[in-house]
């Protein structure tokens, strides 16, 4: 039995006169819309990047690893920076419908089903870049576990970059299950009011012949709760894992123990503040303001200055610690070639630092927390201040090596290299605004479930309900017989 | 498979649901089932189901897939191939922890969600009967499975007096098939039976 009375303090979640009917209005009516000018103008320039991003690839792929501006020292460049980059925006999406199930935040039921597709998205994107960076990527196979003719000559089990195979592998796959398994009941709603035959049998063949029997929600409660307590600690992994990539080397600026919590706060930074941009937009060409409230985006920039503290303070400790620990390359690596602004690469450090650390704590801000405008700025900010995070955390450490006779050129990338990045967004936008167009972009059924203890016009029902003494109210059955119109048991 | 009678009752409210339910259980009819637009908490309760084990289910393809992770790697790294790495120890458990925690979830997880899908009978192209379209939208529907002692005009007006909006008499194939939604396609060839 959920609960029936929420205080009046709590902001509502579902603002306007709701009921059951209209939320199934208000989130379906776009799918059966024909879409405006400005989805095809926003579809078909994705798809253009997207065919770019291909050709890019294209020219990788046929003439080499040289086609980017890689070199001797500078193994890894932006294809590794924009990798973790993904990645790192993909740990949003499970974070809100995950941790914050587990948490019983309400607020996630509004946004949780984007997250997730953003997720799914960016995972996707990511693992474009250590895929085509192998340079023979015909032979991506090889990273597989499975008795081969080679030997057979296995993967090395103890090498983190395996570690990412199997955990990039395991998070797309267990993110797209809990994304799909919550939209199963949503495809059956668009199917049981569709009003042509296509668009039946499309949603009928989606929802898997999803009835909303008792017992089939009873086992997906279960069901989603346990993937929930599942993605919670593999959200955290994944990124920890990430972070192993260059934490068990022995690169100064890399080798460091701080980087699994680092960059897990890092991750959750820049996922929520690529949904705040995603959102801000989707709520307004689909008029979806009632149900991402402004409270909505208050809660997730709460979590965003949250985060881009953490990020800070580790900012701060490592600089700390290349002091401390009087090692001369750690000293070189962060007091030079990352905190001096005048060394070569200075310039993206205090980018970074301006963009992570100083600039959202405007979020302190109600007012500024509450401001569309700044926030959609902001979500832009953030993310750029967290892809120069990882340009910086990469490209800083290796330029220069322990041997001066073999420090790089001056490293900048190259259009292919460029292309393929901007490739990536254009797969990750046509992928979203394909979602936008044909997915039920709010958790139709979720809401349902909260409507009535979190709906604007049914709290204020329950108005009279704040001038009960807290003494009458407990006694009264959790305030069962206060209720009025309550029939339940 | 034989179509069946059912009286069909739909609600439109949660709250008048509850009690709905446990008069027609006092009074004895069998409900055969409810669609609801969301998960109704307690409702499976107020019916009378079980619990179920979905989640032992989970827990049983997780430990699976830890085994499989930690068993196969000692085997390939200690047995079938071991690799002297600057003389460290071939059995390495603390590097193995992390591919043993994610084929924990992925084990668990994709287990979970067939089993899932299996005991729910969901599938892409499966149907199943829809007693009311808006069981999906906004009305929470209350099937009863009727026997041919059934008098079902008595067991209509009972669930109106119960607050339900809509009564109505159904003959349907509560089980699932492969075809489509229209209602001449229904692939049974028994369409006059009607089983008790």
């Amino acid at each position: 039995m959920h609960l029936k009375y929420e205080s009046q303090l709590r902001e509502p979640l579902v603002s306007g006169n709701k009921d059951y009917h209209q939320v199934t209005e208000d989130i379906i009516r776009p799918i059966e819309a024909k879409p405006s000018k400005l989805w095809y103008v926003g579809f078909f320039t994705a798809v253009a990047l997207l065919m770019f991003g291909v050709y890019s690839v294209y020219r990788e792929v046929t003439y080499g690893i040289g086609q980017w501006n890689l070199n001797k020292t500078i193994g890894w460049g932006w294809d590794i920076t924009n990798f973790v980059w993904w990645v790192g925006i993909g740990h949003a999406g499970t974070l809100i419908s995950a941790v914050l199930l587990l948490f019983r935040q309400g607020w996630r039921t509004g946004v949780n089903r984007a997250a997730e597709a953003m997720t799914i998205f960016a995972v996707m994107c990511a693992g474009q870049f250590p895929i085509f960076h192998m340079g023979r990527v015909w032979m991506a196979f090889f990273v597989m576990p499975y008795p081969n003719s080679r030997g057979p000559l296995w993967v090395n089990f103890n090498s983190p970059l395996l570690w990412d195979v199997f955990a990039i592998s395991t998070y797309f796959t267990v993110s797209l299950l809990f994304w799909y398994s919550g939209l199963l009941p949503d495809f059956a709603t668009v199917r049981d009011r569709a009003k042509t035959k296509l668009r039946q049998k499309l949603y009928g063949t989606a929802a898997f012949g999803w009835s909303g029997s008792a017992k089939h929600w009873q086992r997906h409660e279960s069901l989603s709760l346990v993937l929930a307590g599942l993605s919670t600690p593999l959200v955290l992994s994944v990124h920890t894992i990430v972070s192993f990539d260059f934490a068990t080397s022995v690169i100064p600026g890399w080798h460091t123990t701080i980087f699994p919590p680092y960059f897990v706060a890092g991750a959750i930074f820049s996922g929520f503040a690529m949904v705040q941009s995603l959102l801000l937009i989707v709520r307004k060409v689909f008029a979806l303001e009632d149900y991402i409230t402004l409270g909505h985006i208050e809660a997730m920039n709460k979590v965003i200055v949250l985060t881009g503290s953490v990020v800070g303070i580790a900012y701060l400790t490592e600089l700390f610690m290349g002091w401390y620990s009087q090692n001369k390359y750690e000293g070189y690596t962060f007091w030079y070639s990352r905190a001096y602004l005048f060394s070569p690469y200075g310039w993206s450090y205090w980018g970074m630092m301006a963009c992570n650390v100083i600039s959202p704590q405007i979020f302190w801000f109600r007012k500024m927390r509450r401001n569309i405008y700044v926030t959609f700025f902001m979500s832009i900010i953030v993310n750029i201040g967290m892809w120069f995070e990882r340009f910086v955390i990469i490209v800083t450490s290796l330029y220069r090596d322990y041997l001066p006779s073999s420090w790089s050129v001056y490293y900048s990338p190259t259009i292919y290299e460029i292309g393929f990045y901007l490739g990536t967004f254009g797969l990750f936008f046509t992928c979203f605004f394909l979602f936008a167009k044909y997915f039920p972009v709010i958790a139709v059924a979720e809401i349902k479930f909260v409507l009535k203890t979190t709906g604007e016009n049914y709290k204020e029902k329950m108005g009279h309900l704040e001038h009960v003494p807290a003494e009458v109210f407990a006694h009264s059955g959790h305030g069962h017989t206060l209720v009025e119109n309550h029939g339940s048991n | 498979m034989a179509k069946k009678k059912f009286v069909v009752g739909c609600f439109d409210d949660e709250d008048l649901l509850f009690p709905a339910v446990r008069k027609v259980r006092t009074v004895g009819y069998k409900i055969h089932d409810i669609y609801t637009p969301f998960p109704v908490h307690g409702l499976d309760h107020a019916m009378g189901l079980r619990e179920t084990s979905l989640h032992t289910a989970g827990f049983i393809y997780g430990i699976t897939g830890t085994t499989t992770a930690l068993s196969c790697i000692s085997w390939i790294l200690t047995k079938d191939w071991p690799l002297n790495i600057g003389g460290k120890p071939h059995f390495a458990l603390p590097a193995w922890i992390p591919i043993t925690f994610e084929l924990t979830v992925l084990f668990a997880a994709v287990g979970m969600v067939l089993t899932f899908c299996y005991l729910c009978q969901l599938a892409p192209f499966v149907k199943k009967h829809r007693f009311h379209l808006r069981a999906t939208d906004d009305l929470f529907v209350m099937v009863i499975e009727c026997t041919d002692k059934t008098n079902t005009d008595d067991l209509k007006s009972f669930l109106s007096n119960a607050g339900a909006v809509e009564t109505e008499l159904q003959i349907a194939e509560a089980d699932w098939w492969v075809g489509s939604y229209d209602k001449d396609e229904v692939p049974f060839e028994n369409t006059n039976e009607i089983a008790a």
